[in-house]
């Protein structure tokens, strides 16, 4: 497989919800065997930081066009849609990696 | 597994089948209990009530009840607590992924975060009992702080 992904996870303030979702989403991804590497901040660093990021998933709205897909959700505080978002995902970082 | 969210649930700052006026209220409430129990700076009400206001925290959840988690940046906070309210009828928060949507909330967690890599366990299980209906509807019943940890208890005893 390559380099690892790179996630950027944002929300409000840094400190709380995307703690959460850093950590969901390395599990929810290594049990997938997909090694991604995150990285937290606040939804407005995450212009500045997004240069060499692979993904974007943040609780709250960045700003659009950042050139990076970004995936807005709460699936993984709330559990509503996780499986889907999971997905979706591992849809962005690996487009064509499908077993053959 | 330790029992992350019952040790930092401060007794305190524990409020059931609270009648609040909006979030605002809710916030003022159990801010100012964390504030006398020594866990908060007297900035921490005012800081958190502004970030609600342009980042907001209501989460809708699958169950009857929806949650807020309302928090602010470390500098606010003495010592690591939560402080919680269950809301006889329900405020509106705005929705933390969507603000131009609201959210009528019954359970507020209000968070005094010090670190968030050290109480990433906390967290997590504040995240597990907000995917839970069946706790969140629990933890809504529960008329003293002991029916408050036994609901809890059953979002730690379920991991294997």
């Amino acid at each position: 497989m390559g380099q690892p992904k790179r996630i950027l996870v944002a929300c409000g303030t840094a400190i709380a919800t995307s703690t959460v979702v850093a950590r969901a989403i390395e599990e929810a991804l290594s049990d997938r065997g997909i090694q991604v590497i995150t990285r937290q901040c606040k939804a407005t660093e995450v212009p500045s930081l997004v240069q060499g990021m692979d993904l974007v998933v943040t609780t709250t709205p960045v700003p659009a066009n950042l050139g990076v897909p970004v995936i807005q959700t709460l699936a993984f505080l709330t559990g509503i849609g996780k499986e889907a978002v999971i997905e979706q995902i591992i849809k962005a970082l690996v487009p064509s990696d499908h077993p053959v | 597994m330790t029992q992350t969210l019952s040790d930092f649930l401060v007794p305190e700052a524990v409020d059931l089948g609270v009648d609040a006026e909006d979030a605002g209220d809710v916030i003022r409430r159990i801010g100012g209990k964390l504030l006398s129990a020594g866990y908060v700076r007297d900035t921490f009400i005012e800081a958190v009530l502004e970030r609600e206001n342009t980042i907001p925290t209501g989460l809708p959840l699958s169950g009857k009840h929806n949650a807020a988690i309302p928090h602010t940046d470390v500098e606010h906070v003495i010592r690591p607590g939560i402080g919680m309210a269950t809301l006889l009828r329900p405020v509106v928060f705005k929705n933390m992924v969507s603000p131009e949507e609201t959210v009528e909330v019954q359970l507020v967690f209000v968070l005094a975060l010090e670190q968030p890599k050290s109480q990433i366990e906390m967290l997590q299980e504040v995240a597990q009992v907000l995917q839970r209906p069946d706790i969140v509807a629990a933890l809504m019943e529960a008329r003293d702080l002991e029916q408050v940890h036994a609901a809890l208890q059953s979002s730690v005893a379920e991991k294997s």
